[in-house]
């Protein structure tokens, strides 16, 4: 599905990603997780064409992405803030996302599910940072895409709403879509995914399941395990 | 009594009988203007019918009358001098002369007096002339109500409409001027007046005024002049009810002073020009009543202009209203009305309560480096307009309008 | 593009910050025509002030809006749209929905005074139609800025530095060069000068509308030739519009290049 190589990118002087290569097979839940500026979300904002990388090659299926914008269509991408233009209202919102892409789209079905009905006519500037998720998630899920990218989607979500989120994830896994997910919650990471990958200092220091991580870091706790991996490195 | 006025009678009629007349036409017997001339006798009146007199040099020296009937004309066909009067009391009136010999060394005129007083010239068009009329060293003559036009594009080949030279009490009245040199030209008259004439489109001057003292005009209008009108070394001038309109050029005014003592300048209207009156060494000038509407600049005063009075004038919307090349003032402003001005009127008495300031830096900056011209209206001129208002470094400190109008005067 | 410059102006229309501009500008017209009772008079005051509260909005909304629709931009990055049509598309539909305040808060109250019976249709014309230029030069100019400084503040700072040095400091320095250099020819200087500025650009463009053309002829055969013939206008409205195309293009360029 996605082959990443070489992959280096600056912000000035801070070097954030060093020569990553990473295959990411099609079908199942992917994590990519690490310590805060490991690079996560500048490795998703590759993928998606946000950040220009400085060297290296991305192809989503065989197809180099950079400098491309069609590819996106086949993307649907949860960003991280949920922020969205004050004035316009959440219908309004969700109709001209979906009048951008011009691709079907079943966003009654998830306005029910989380529950949204009540804020369609309200303007995103008056909603609460919970609710803006919740329009983020519907943006996100409302297309049928063979990727999904989701970043930090459990932020400021009831527990209701996560557990709904769950649901669709897990929906969208059974129906053989390949789902990329970055997170610090550890233990959504240990429910959902199949795969993860742990980015450190701008390179990828662990790659493959969650058990193989256990095994390597002889933890049986994922958060152990990650923690060890952080203190080993910084003993 | 009454023998006396049968008398009178009888002397009229023998004096009318006296006043021979010798008619001219194509088909008469006499058939040329030259021909009838020869045998008139000093009084005699000459009728020129209708009809194409190819005809030049035609020298009048009796007194007689020239009068054409139903419009004849008369063509120089482009050689030389047409009429030539060398004599008192002629008149010519009702004709087309056209086709002057352009010279370079003579001044060929349409119709020239010289020495001749007492002459009236009236009701003439005078199409493709070198010179119109010419009048020298003459005295008490009237023009009146002629057209004289010409295709001058260059200064150096054309001539002036009604040009005078050392003449004495002639009156100038109701002509129309077009395509000249200078449409009117005074060199050494005095007591001469100008008026109700329309000077247009003329190469250089609407009117060019030289050494010409104790002379009025009124009532003229002067319209798109290569350099508008002059009035140069003269005084006791009287100008007033003139109109000075749209000449625009690079060193065009509406009208050029320059050594001019003790001038009446009043009621007269100076729009769209570059320059409205451009003033230099004119001295004991009275502006009253003028109106300043749209030019470059309404007043541009150089060299040394000593106590002229500029009282109840309208200044409206003129890029500069006042420019001066030097910080001295010795000359008044009071009670105007000025378009720029801002002030305010609290006690409602129409005057304004704070004076105007008619010199701006930035004219001053102009008159130095006038390419800064583009520059005109940026908020940076603006600014440091505003600071010399506040306190004047490079302009005349003390040229202040102390009353200015809050309304135009009508 | 047009659905994202729809988007953006119909973003705008709705936002509280059209309606100040619009309501200024209505204000403004009448204020105007109230205190001169004449309308070519006004248009010639009007001038002075479109030249520079048009580029000083301009700026301030550019600068504004990119940085207040980041998130809005972040989500269009993510959607399958190519980055220039996003940032052009944005950029026109703030350009013209200013350009809309513009031509209706000064329109409606000249119309009410019968502007179209008036004489000064043109000039009035052309003042709005430079006003339109300016507003696109200027958004475009700050929307540069803004691509450029991460930092909202030091982009504000920059953008206000850039309206300022425009409309004020180029002409005080251009004069003084002038003054300088005054033994010098000049002419062709000062047609550079002026053309690299698009304040100064839009000013004499005006002032030739406004008849002050042979003012100008005033100093000289350059400008006489330049200023008094079609060939000003022609060449002053080319390098208007190189002066919206060349800052759009940037935009273009920039924005291909930045990491969001």
């Amino acid at each position: 599905m996605i082959n990443i190589s070489n992959l280096h990118k600056n912000f000035g002087k801070v070097v954030v990603l060093r020569g990553i290569d990473l295959e990411i097979k099609k079908g199942g839940i992917f994590a990519i997780l690490g310590p805060n500026g490991s690079g996560k979300t500048t490795l998703i904002k590759s993928i998606l064409g946000m950040v220009i990388p400085d060297s290296g090659k991305i192809a989503v299926n065989n197809h180099s992405v950079l400098k491309e914008w069609s590819y996106r269509d086949n993307i649907n991408y949860l960003p991280q803030i949920a922020d969205f233009p004050n004035n316009l209202s959440v219908k309004e919102l969700i109709k001209m996302i979906k009048n951008l892409r011009g691709k079907t789209a079943s966003d009654s079905e998830l306005i029910e599910i989380l529950g949204l009905k009540p804020f369609l006519d309200k303007k995103l500037g008056n909603l609460s940072g919970g609710t803006r998720q919740k329009v983020n998630l519907v943006l996100c899920f409302m297309f049928d895409s063979e990727l999904l990218i989701l970043d930090e989607p459990t932020t400021g979500l009831d527990p209701v709403s996560l557990i709904q989120l769950k649901k669709i994830i897990r929906q969208e896994k059974k129906i053989g879509k390949t789902i990329i997910i970055t997170t610090h919650i550890m233990s959504f990471v240990e429910e959902m995914a199949d795969e993860i990958v742990f980015l450190l200092d701008g390179n990828i220091y662990f790659k493959g399941t969650i058990e193989q991580l256990q095994i390597k870091t002889e933890q049986k706790n994922l958060e152990h395990a990650i923690a060890n991996i952080l203190t080993l490195e910084n003993a | 009594m009454k023998n006396i006025l049968t008398a009178l009678i009888f002397c009229l009629i023998n004096a009318n009988a006296y006043t021979q007349v010798i008619k001219v036409c194509p088909d008469c017997k006499i058939n040329s203007i030259a021909q009838a001339l020869k045998i008139a006798k000093n009084g005699y009146k000459i009728l020129i019918e209708k009809g194409l007199y190819s005809e030049r040099n035609i020298i009048i020296d009796k007194s007689i009358q020239l009068i054409g009937a139903g419009n004849p004309v008369i063509d120089g066909d482009n050689k030389g001098e047409i009429i030539t009067i060398k004599a008192d009391n002629v008149s010519i009136s009702g004709f087309t002369i056209k086709n002057v010999g352009t010279s370079y060394t003579e001044d060929n005129a349409a119709i020239k007096v010289v020495k001749g007083n007492f002459f009236t010239i009236s009701n003439n068009t005078l199409e493709n002339v070198f010179f119109g009329i010419t009048i020298e060293k003459s005295k008490h003559g009237i023009i009146e109500n002629n057209n004289i036009s010409s295709t001058a594009t260059q200064e150096y080949n054309s001539g002036n409409g009604i040009h005078l030279w050392h003449c004495d009490d002639i009156k100038v009245k109701n002509n129309q001027l077009h395509g000249l040199r200078d449409g009117i030209y005074f060199e050494f008259v005095t007591n001469s007046s100008i008026s109700g004439n329309i000077s247009k489109n003329n190469v250089r001057y609407g009117l060019h005024f030289m050494f010409s003292n104790d002379n009025e005009y009124f009532e003229n209008t002067f319209v798109n002049n290569g350099a508008g009108v002059a009035v140069m070394f003269s005084k006791n001038i009287n100008m007033h009810h003139n109109k000075f309109i749209k000449n625009w050029g690079s060193s065009s005014y509406g009208l050029l002073l320059k050594e001019i003592y003790d001038a009446e300048i009043t009621d007269n209207l100076f729009e769209q020009n570059t320059i409205g009156i451009h003033a230099e060494g004119s001295t004991r000038i009275n502006y009253k009543k003028n109106n300043f509407i749209n030019n470059g600049w309404a007043i541009k005063i150089s060299g040394a202009c000593y106590t002229n009075k500029f009282t109840k004038n309208n200044f409206v919307s003129n890029a500069f209203d006042v420019s001066y090349n030097s910080k001295l003032n010795d000359n008044v402003f009071d009670n105007n009305y000025w378009s720029e001005y801002a002030g305010y009127d609290l006690d409602k008495n129409g005057i304004g309560d704070v004076p105007f300031r008619p010199v701006k830096l930035f004219s001053y900056i102009a008159n130095k480096t006038p390419e800064t011209i583009v520059l005109l209206r940026s908020l940076f001129i603006d600014i440091i307009n505003f600071s010399e208002k506040v306190s004047p470094v490079f302009t005349p400190d003390n040229l202040l309008d102390n009353n200015p109008l809050m309304q135009e005067i009508k | 593009m047009l659905k994202i410059l729809k988007y953006s102006s119909f973003d705008l229309m709705r936002s509280r910050w059209s309606y100040v501009y619009f309501l200024f500008y209505l204000l403004l017209g009448f204020v105007l025509l109230f205190l001169n009772n004449n309308v070519s008079k006004a248009v010639i005051t009007l001038m002075n002030i479109i030249i520079v509260i048009v580029p000083l909005i301009g700026t301030i909304f550019g600068v504004m809006y990119y940085y207040n629709s980041r998130e809005f931009t972040i989500l269009l990055l993510a959607q399958p749209l190519k980055r220039s049509t996003i940032f052009l598309g944005q950029y026109i539909g703030l350009s013209i929905s200013l350009s809309i305040s513009l031509l209706l808060g000064l329109g409606i109250p000249f119309i009410f005074y019968g502007i179209f019976e008036s004489a000064a249709i043109w000039d009035f014309s052309s003042l709005l139609i430079t006003g339109v230029f300016l507003t696109f030069i200027f958004v475009a100019l700050s929307i540069n800025i803004a691509l450029s400084n991460e930092n909202r503040i030091k982009g504000f700072g920059f953008a206000i530095l850039m309206w300022l040095f425009l409309a004020v400091i180029y002409d005080g320095i251009f004069l003084i060069s002038l003054m300088i250099f005054n033994d010098y020819p000049l002419d062709k200087f000062s047609l550079i000068a002026t053309m690299t500025n698009p304040i100064d650009l839009s000013r004499i463009l005006i002032l030739l509308k406004l008849d002050i053309s042979a003012l100008l002829g005033y100093t000289g055969a350059v400008f006489q030739k330049f200023f008094g013939t079609g060939l000003g206008v022609i060449i002053s409205f080319s390098v208007l519009i190189l002066w919206v195309l060349i800052p759009a293009w940037l935009i273009v360029v920039k924005s291909g290049r930045k990491d969001f």
